[in-house]
């Protein structure tokens, strides 16, 4: 068996933004992010120009995987909610439908409390999307409808050469 | 698993070095990080022991341009080599796209080789994946050294499905370009398919 692949189309993606936008100023967060358990970058709003995304998507994945390693080793399914606390900056981590990651940044202009209620209420409405996208992507007709723009059916050997020359 | 964004147009692939304890993988990575520009690449991260053995994984991440209007970008990851991080090997290979198999060309380590290769297909397995299936390399590195096995012998023991196989010398570079080029190139191929 080979991998599958995970896509991620515009109207999804806006969505999940928009959902993230609405997170960040309800729970009055620096930056917002959303994951992949594969440690890939989903989504992000706010204060992101500051952090360095592709790491900070990476790090949150291995610790998460780590820490589902932890769990299972104690018989747990999986410990739903991180939280590392900083002097300053704290980081609120948590599993969206399973498969994503939603990492919230904030300082003391936030509290602890306040990003847990918010983020209980936003993870429902971005469940809803990922089930959506699940849905979707489990449908042939939409996915043909939407591979007919795919622009990987016609990759030329060329095409690939062309990424390596230097 | 390949993630493909729409929105942001950009094609993720995951790539995983593989191999026993001191194979040279996290080498590989950082002449890969010291020959690219840094407009290609994002910083390295390796999370590592102090003696500087690999202790969960190191990452780079690279972009290799554009195709079709899409940013290619593949994420490298090493996993620690040393038998008994098993579990952490396990976790670093969720989601792979494609795997690079290092191998120690010194007699000493032509078992710890084998056994590494049985670790891979095992865990592998757990994912629901099969290397026979998959995009994969084969490196023989450490040429340079003195007591090695010799190629054809390692080929005929390491190589079981005519994976592309490269002689390395990870410390001077040599083979470690032409590696990667070969496993990104069929994790694309495979795209194609998709
Ligand atoms: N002579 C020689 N030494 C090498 C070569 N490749 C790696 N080394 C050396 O081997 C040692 C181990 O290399 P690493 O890249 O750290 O090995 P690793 O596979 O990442 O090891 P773990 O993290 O423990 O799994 C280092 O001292 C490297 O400099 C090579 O091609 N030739
Ligand atoms: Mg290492």
């Amino acid at each position: 068996m080979s991998p599958a692949n995970f896509v991620l189309y515009e109207e999804e993606s806006k969505l999940l933004f928009d959902g993230l936008v609405r997170l960040r100023q309800d729970a009055n967060a620096r930056a917002v992010f959303l994951v992949d358990k594969n440690g890939q970058q989903i989504a992000n709003a706010g204060d992101v120009s500051q952090f360095d995304i592709t790491s900070l998507a990476s790090l949150t994945a291995g610790n998460v995987a780590a820490t589902d390693g932890l769990a299972k080793l104690i018989g747990e399914r999986e410990f739903s909610v991180l939280f590392h606390e900083g002097e300053r900056e704290h980081i609120h981590i948590s599993i969206v439908a399973k498969r994503a990651i939603l990492v919230v940044i904030f300082d003391d202009r936030s509290s602890l409390g306040l990003v847990r209620l918010r983020v209980k209420r936003a993870n429902l409405e971005l469940e809803r999307i990922f089930e959506k996208m699940l849905q979707q992507s489990g449908s042939s007709a939409v996915a043909e409808e939407r591979s007919q723009d795919s622009p990987f059916a016609e990759i030329t050997d060329e095409d690939i050469d062309a990424l390596f020359r230097d | 698993m390949t993630f493909i964004n729409y929105a942001s147009k950009e094609i993720n692939c995951k790539i995983v070095y593989y191999g026993p304890g001191l194979c040279g993988k996290t080498t590989n990575l950082q002449y890969i990080y010291n020959k690219t520009s840094p407009d290609a690449r994002g910083k390295m991260i390796s999370l590592a022991t102090e003696t500087d053995r690999t202790l969960f994984f190191d990452f780079l991440p690279l972009d290799l341009g554009t195709i079709r209007g899409f940013t290619t970008r593949f994420h490298l990851y090493t996993v620690p080599g040393q038998v008994f991080y098993d579990a952490s090997r396990k976790l670093i290979l969720k989601g792979v796209d494609g795997v690079v198999f290092v191998a120690d060309s010194q007699e000493a380590r032509a078992e710890a080789n084998v056994e590494s290769i049985r670790n891979l297909g095992a865990n592998l397995a757990e994912h629901g994946l099969d290397l026979a299936t998959m995009p994969y390399a084969l490196q023989f590195n450490k040429r340079d050294l003195p007591s090695l096995v010799g190629v054809d012998e390692m080929y005929r023991v390491l190589n079981f499905k005519r994976e592309p196989t490269f002689e390395a010398i990870a410390t001077s570079g040599e083979g470690v370009f032409d590696t990667l080029k070969s496993v990104a190139k069929q994790i694309l191929v495979e795209l194609r398919k998709r």
